[in-house]
């Protein structure tokens, strides 16, 4: 391969991996799944692996009548919330469906986990099942008084809530608290902007009620794999997460999200695109596919892959990954570990070590030194923005 | 033994109480993590039941106005909680959030995550403000009238007990050898028909290790105290004095009954303010300052306002109150604080008799009136009346509002803990692992139904 450019890893975790027999694994500490013990450790193994975020996979899907799964799932908000103090690098990204959610409580619990963990949350904005399908209704039966909306109405209101909430995120400006004894003021009322947002299916009047957060605007991450989802994400995200059954899939899909970007006319740089790849990983090629092995033998089915994926030995995987990224374009891997445990620590311990060594991971210092803390904006190399209110004046 | 005390620590925040012009005060006091992480240390430290956060959905504003002259602005309720969860082990985290613009399936999901990820400290002060005002915020826009709200608040604490009860207590079994990670038919559809609250949703989570998270409700109205005697584990109540808080007790406490429960089962907490000082002229002395710098000029003008639902900006708050008449008739002034005025010309006329009385400004008339402090005095002194209320019935302990943030409390966990602990009126350690046990409350499942078997065998499950 020739000279190549550096990527981010990310991973994305749900359960105890996307293998349906993961938690049975001897190491998958299948009781402490609900634990704050259990998320710690294995978001620091990710740290540690260098990942530039986790996502926590949510959804408001409820569990299904399999016995053998695991069905139990935390509140993806709160898990970050919860990562925020006990992590210092990793950015935090809950996936959030919007179509239920109340925009303005979005906002404030995105910008706290933002204060809680010095500036490192993504928010990952997801839609509910689509009217039309079972699942569809069945969510929309969670809610009072709501019904499903088709997939479009669905992400032409997810567009709505992008932008009300960065206006929300926006709306204290940086300065607004000004502990003025001499004149009895703590904010200067000017600088609190009323974001006045009226949209086909909802309104927000005024301003929210938490300052401005060291981010300014968290990083949006979205999906671009479906049509709707993709001209949403071209002109409110900051990082297009995508996925492809091949690589010829997945390196059409990623010229076609950088065409769109860029007839947005949202500089090139300002995006990233994220590919997703399933992976197991042995101490050597046996070794991994000995897992999916046992594995598999654990499962009622055997494993059926989503799309791409990398089942190797951490030296092959290594290239692999980077083979991946050559091939398709994409600015980085969002990997969805089969098994949690196994996976996050020798990637942490073999895989990203490999990575480092040859240049290929990006890993961009703060700007304040190796030492300062670094938000994941400051991780993706963007620069953090003023409050539109402010250069408004 | 004596009866125990009940301590909890409340993050000061949005009202004229927190001395933000104290030097230790900076721009992001209120929301640094730092400012929470310290209250909750010094909390655990010494001992108390739990930590408490207030919640205010839309910033407040006077005269249509944002009100700039007290705290603004603070975090998310939710995610700090969780946030705290993994720093402190044995604290109760107690959030207020709202009933009306929520959903209950998100409301019993975040305070079911919360009681997972902190091995059962959760609680949840269920309000219920829903005027225009803050609707305005909201897809459900729009406002309840108040009979509805605490219908609303009794169908949606009804509904997040139901999402919490509906997995099987013991619905997982995670053993790996058999490959069974929930049995059978053991996760319940819940299904409420309530006239607010009509939702059919089957949770992601198992049982909270506290079955159900602790229940608090603040409202003093009829309607809220009939509510917190049907579905509350402790009442934040403003009634602080000996005697109101006598009498609140008895009537909230003689509620329970008609609902089958018994006294225990239901803790009084007032919020309750402290000063101390090495002496008793030490601690009038600081409290004199403290209430110079919570009652400053804008202060008092803007609570006098209030009551008179008037411009009183050509007023000067150290001469005397207006002699006009307060206005009745016209749309309130205030957003977003509940009004406390019910009759203002009885009010303005105490007030008015008040100051003609003691020679006081409208300044000093309203360091008079809400520049009152709960305990004040000697450490020993602030032991014997928290420890003399409590025993006396008045309350089962309290919410202490330092006027500091965060240092506020560090003084009283040094200095008063340790004398009511000599007392045996309160802990010396943490005997339980959950909030429930701290707060000496029955078990969850007093409540809920067991449903263990119930209605999920008759039909089909959906498949993921
Ligand atoms: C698995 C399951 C769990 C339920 N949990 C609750 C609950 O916790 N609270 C509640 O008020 N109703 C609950 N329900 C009751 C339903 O909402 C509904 O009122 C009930 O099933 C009516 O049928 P019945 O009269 O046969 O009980 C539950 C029902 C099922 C099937």
């Amino acid at each position: 391969m020739s000279e190549s450019r550096p990527f981010h890893l990310a991973v994305e975790l749900s359960g105890a991996g996307r293998h349906p027999a993961a938690w049975r694994l001897p190491d998958a500490d299948a009781a402490g799944l609900l634990t704050a013990a259990h998320w710690a450790e294995l978001v620091r193994t990710a740290e540690r692996a260098g990942a530039v975020f986790a996502a926590f996979a949510d959804s408001v899907q409820p569990p299904s009548a399999a016995t053998d799964v695991v069905q139990a799932r935390l509140d993806a908000t709160g898990l970050a919330a919860l990562l925020g103090p006990l992590t210092a690098r990793i950015g935090l990204v809950p996936v959030t469906p919007v179509t239920y959610a109340e925009p303005f409580h979005l906002a404030k619990a995105l910008a706290t986990i933002d204060i809680v963990s010095g500036g490192r949350v993504g928010w990952q904005v997801d839609v509910a099942a689509p009217a039309g399908s079972g699942p569809g209704d069945v969510q929309a039966a969670q809610f009072h008084g709501r019904s499903a909306a088709g997939a479009a109405a669905q992400w032409r209101e997810a567009h709505d809530v992008i932008e009300v909430v960065r206006r929300l995120w926006d709306s204290w400006e940086d300065d607004a608290i000004v502990l003025d004894a001499a004149t009895d003021r703590y904010i200067d009322r000017s600088r609190v902007h009323d974001v006045a947002f009226t949209g086909e299916t909802f309104s927000v009047a005024v301003a929210s009620i938490t300052p401005r957060s060291p981010q300014g605007q968290p990083i949006v991450v979205a999906r671009g794999d479906s049509p709707y989802a993709l001209a949403v994400a071209v002109t409110g995200a900051d990082v297009i997460r995508v996925a492809a059954r091949d690589v010829q899939g997945a390196a059409d899909l990623v010229a076609r999200v950088r065409a769109a970007v860029a007839g947005s006319g949202r500089p090139a740089g300002s995006v990233h695109v994220l590919l997703d790849v399933e992976t197991l990983l042995g101490a050597d090629e046996a070794a991994a596919r000995g897992r999916l092995a046992e594995l598999d033998s654990l499962a009622a089915r055997a494993f059926d892959p989503s799309g791409l994926h990398v089942v190797a030995g951490v030296d092959r995987a290594a290239d692999a990954l980077a083979d991946l990224v050559e091939l398709t374009g994409v600015d980085g891997i969002v990997l969805q570990p089969l098994a949690h445990a196994g996976d996050l620590a020798l990637l942490a311990d073999e895989v990203t070590p490999r990575l480092r060594a040859q240049g290929r991971l990006v890993d961009r210092p703060a700007p304040g030194g190796p030492d300062a803390p670094r938000t994941l904006r400051d991780a993706f190399g963007l620069d953090r923005p003023i409050s539109r209110y402010t250069a408004a004046r | 033994m004596p009866k125990q005390i009940h301590l909890a620590a409340h993050f000061p925040g949005v009202n004229h109480h927190t001395v933000w012009t104290d030097p230790s005060h900076q721009p992001d006091t209120q929301t640094a993590f730092a400012s929470f992480e310290h209250l909750a240390r010094t909390a655990e430290r010494g001992k108390l039941d739990f930590l408490f956060l207030a919640e205010g959905l839309r910033l407040r504003e006077q005269r249509g106005q944002l009100v700039d002259h007290d705290v603004v602005g603070r975090p998310d309720t939710y995610t700090v909680l969780a946030a705290l969860a993994g720093v402190t082990s044995r604290l109760g985290l107690a959030g207020t959030i709202n009933a009306t613009f929520n959903e209950p399936y998100e409301l019993a999901r975040q305070f079911a995550t919360l009681d997972h990820l902190s091995a059962g400290r959760a609680a949840w002060n269920v309000v219920t403000s829903s005027d225009a005002f803050h609707g305005a915020n909201f897809r459900r826009g729009g406002y309840l009238d108040h009979a509805d709200r605490y219908e609303r608040a009794r169908e949606v604490v009804e509904a997040a007990r139901a999402l919490w009860d509906a997995w099987a207590a013991d619905a997982v079994v995670a053993d790996a050898a058999t490959g069974v990670y929930a049995r059978d038919r053991s996760i319940g559809l819940v299904r409420t028909d309530g006239r607010l609250v009509d939702i059919e949703a089957r949770p992601t989570l198992p049982r909270p290790p506290q079955g159900h998270p602790v229940i608090i409700q603040a409202g003093d109205s009829d309607a809220g105290r009939e509510l917190a005697a049907q579905v509350a584990d402790a009442v934040f109540s403003r009634h602080g004095s000996l005697e109101e808080g006598r009498a609140f007790y008895a009537d909230v406490k003689g509620r329970l009954a008609r609902y089958g429960r018994s006294p225990e089962d239901l803790k009084i907490l007032p919020g309750a303010s402290f000063v101390l000082g090495d002496t008793p002229a030490e601690a009038e002395e600081r409290i004199r300052e403290i209430q110079r710098q919570q009652v400053r000029p804008a202060v008092a003008r803007a609570f006098v306002e209030q009551l008179w639902n008037r411009d009183l900006s050509d007023y000067d708050v150290d001469g005397p109150l207006p002699e006009i008449d307060p206005l009745v008739e016209a749309p309130s002034i205030t957003q977003g604080r509940a009004a406390t005025f019910k009759d203002p010309f009885a009010v303005a006329a105490t007030w008015r008799a008040l100051a003609a009385e003691k020679g006081l400004s409208i300044r000093e008339l309203v360091i008079e009136v809400i520049g009152r402090q709960s305990f004040v005095g000697t450490p020993e002194h602030v032991a014997d009346e928290i420890d003399r209320y409590v025993q006396s019935d008045a309350s089962d302990g309290f919410i202490l509002v330092p006027h500091l943030t965060p240092h506020g409390l560090d003084e009283f966990v040094d200095r008063v803990v340790p004398l009511l602990q000599e007392r045996g009126s309160f802990r010396t350690e943490y005997t339980g692992t959950t909030l429930r046990e701290h707060l000496g409350l029955p078990a969850a499942g007093h409540f809920g139904r067991t449903l263990d078997g119930v209605g999920a065998a008759d039909e089909a499950l959906p498949v993921a």
